[in-house]
């Protein structure tokens, strides 16, 4: 079968600076892959250029189910159920619920004039049987700002299974969350692959990732320093080899 | 935040009443508005005589048009975090376009028209360098103020217009004509304007693309809206309002002056803050200042480990 995702021979320079040197990457279906790597890796620029919003250097090539990718814009990811869920990020703060929702992708009548009533009615039914928000405190017409991380990392995470992701890719899902909250965001993770979808995982933190991906993939300064299944390496094992990858950039030492 | 106060605050929140929420929500427009009341009052006490006749109010409807006519789409240009500053100068430079054809032509219609296109063509120059090219819009307007002002110095050798061909025309009593016998029209225009306005902001998927422009730029970009042309399409609207808004101005006082807009700089923008459009000093595009109270009336947001998710998940 091929992969979800390929990337081939990948390279994003910014000026003078190589974000990513010859990257090549892939997800396959239903696949988690973990993606590991220390701050100016490269992490963002690889998310950036799978969701449309860096074009990659020429010569490299995105591959959708086999097929190749000639322009990837963000409108053609989020068409093909490309999906990011940021903590932080993806949520316009002073708006309320249900406009975050639908962030970029309105309900509309005919003229561009809102569906409000709609997209207030999907919130509702959202908020009441995938976001676990049952208090009455909060209506789709609470502001976004008053959340606590865990909710607002629900609303990211309901807003991308709403849209039919295929591939979710999670930016540092756990960061400055509660041992609690960070529990549900690991079960979201499972639950993508229970329901048959694709993610890229990205954290800092190998604890996170470790237990919930299939396969992790090392990047360090802008280059894939290798890759491994989880299950040749225990816990341990890849801990001592991270620390290897970041004191000599290669994991074969 | 103590541990007392993150166990209070999923009741405060479900406390919220329909018009507490209102309150808490416009608690700065309220306050605007409850200000305006007292300052009323006073002037009411001042100087009952003036204050209670309709001349007095004539007068404003007949004069405020003039910079709120501006004013109300430059409030979209200020949510999506935005500025221009250069809509005294396109005010002139419309109308420098109607005197250009007028001349030309001896038609009032396609003067102006002429007029209109002038002010959307500075609104989209203004939009293309500060987009497209990336100055900051502060500067650009700056920039474009002198470079319009410039022009309609030059094309008009700094010299005004009659205007009472005007009078004559349909054009007059549409603009500043008086309903009623005494609403000028300028004032129905301008409240026709605001309500347009609100819809397009509040209904229109245009609307919430400026929002969404304005609170989170990167997140909107992520999200597929097309932040470039938001803006765009934000920065031609004012330089229509503001064509449109020097055409009736010089249609009131039946001149051109070449120095038209002068003096509305700080009347217009006073407005539009002291009408509460958030300002980039509550930092939209900076995600990590938005926990902390940036406006009036947000409530305090639980940190990750003590927030209220616990009770509500």
């Amino acid at each position: 079968m091929a992969n979800l995702l390929e990337l081939r021979n990948v390279s994003k320079t910014f000026g003078e600076v190589v974000a990513l040197r010859d990257v090549s990457f892939h997800v396959g279906v239903n696949e988690i892959v973990g993606l590991l790597g220390d701050n100016g890796a490269g992490k963002s620029t690889l998310v950036k250029i799978v969701t449309g919003y860096h074009a990659p250097d020429p010569g490299g090539e995105l591959l959708w189910r086999g097929k190749k990718l000639s322009h990837l814009s963000v409108a053609r990811a989020h068409q093909l159920g490309i999906e990011v869920v940021y903590q932080e990020r993806a949520l316009a703060d002073k708006q309320s619920l249900w406009r975050n929702i639908f962030m970029g992708r309105e309900l509309t009548h005919a003229g561009g004039w809102l569906d409000v009533r709609r997209m207030r009615q999907e919130t509702l039914r959202l908020m009441q049987s995938a976001m676990g928000f049952t208090s009455s405190a909060i209506s789709p017409e609470s502001t976004v700002k008053t959340f606590s991380g865990g909710e607002r990392q629900g609303v990211a995470i309901t807003r991308a299974l709403h849209f039919r992701a295929e591939l979710v890719i999670l930016d540092e899902p756990t960061m400055g969350l509660s041992l609690s909250e960070t529990r549900k965001a690991l079960d979201f993770v499972d639950g993508i692959r229970k329901a048959g979808k694709s993610a890229i995982f990205i954290d800092h933190n190998i604890f996170h990732v470790y237990p919930v991906v299939d396969r992790m993939v090392v990047l360090d300064r802008g280059a894939v320093a290798g890759q491994f299944m989880r299950n040749e390496l225990t816990l341990q094992e890849l801990t001592d080899r991270l620390y290897q990858v970041a004191r000599t950039g290669s994991l074969d030492g | 935040m103590t541990p007392d106060e993150a166990a209070r605050l999923p009741a405060t929140r479900a406390a919220a009443r329909p018009l507490a929420r209102f309150l808490r929500r416009n608690s700065l427009q309220v306050g605007i508005v409850a200000v305006a009341l007292v300052v009323w009052v006073l002037f009411l006490l001042g100087s009952p005589r003036t204050f209670l006749s309709r001349d007095i109010y004539v007068s404003f409807m007949s004069t405020t048009p003039f910079f709120a006519l501006v004013a109300i789409p430059l409030t979209l240009v200020v949510i999506a975090g935005e500025i221009d500053l250069s809509f005294p100068s396109v005010m002139a430079f419309g109308m420098m376009a109607y005197d250009v054809l007028f001349v030309a032509t001896g038609s009032i219609w396609l003067g102006f028209l002429a007029c209109l296109a002038a002010g959307a063509l500075a609104g989209l120059l203004n939009g293309v360098i500060v987009v497209k090219v990336g100055v900051p819009s502060l500067v650009t307007t700056i920039g474009t103020q002198f470079l319009l002002r410039g022009a309609v110095m030059i094309v008009t050798n700094g010299q005004g217009l009659g205007m009472t061909e005007v009078e004559s025309t349909a054009l007059h009593g549409l603009l500043v004509g008086r309903a009623f016998g005494f609403m000028p029209a300028q004032f129905i225009w301008t409240v026709a304007a605001g309500l347009v306005t609100w819809l397009l902001l509040n209904r229109h998927r245009y609307g919430a693309h400026v929002y969404l422009t304005g609170d989170n730029v990167e997140s909107a970009r992520l999200m597929g809206v097309n932040v470039g042309r938001t803006k765009i399409v934000t920065f031609v609207l004012v330089g229509l309002a503001a064509a449109f808004a020097g055409f009736v101005v010089s249609t009131e006082v039946l001149f051109f002056w070449p120095t038209l807009g002068e003096g509305y700089m700080l009347n217009t923008l006073a407005s539009v803050f002291l009408g509460g459009a958030p300002g980039r000093s509550s930092g939209p595009s900076s995600p990590r200042s938005s926990s902390a109270p940036s406006t009036p009336g947000s409530s305090p947001r639980g940190s990750p480990a003590s927030g209220p998710a616990s009770s509500t998940g």
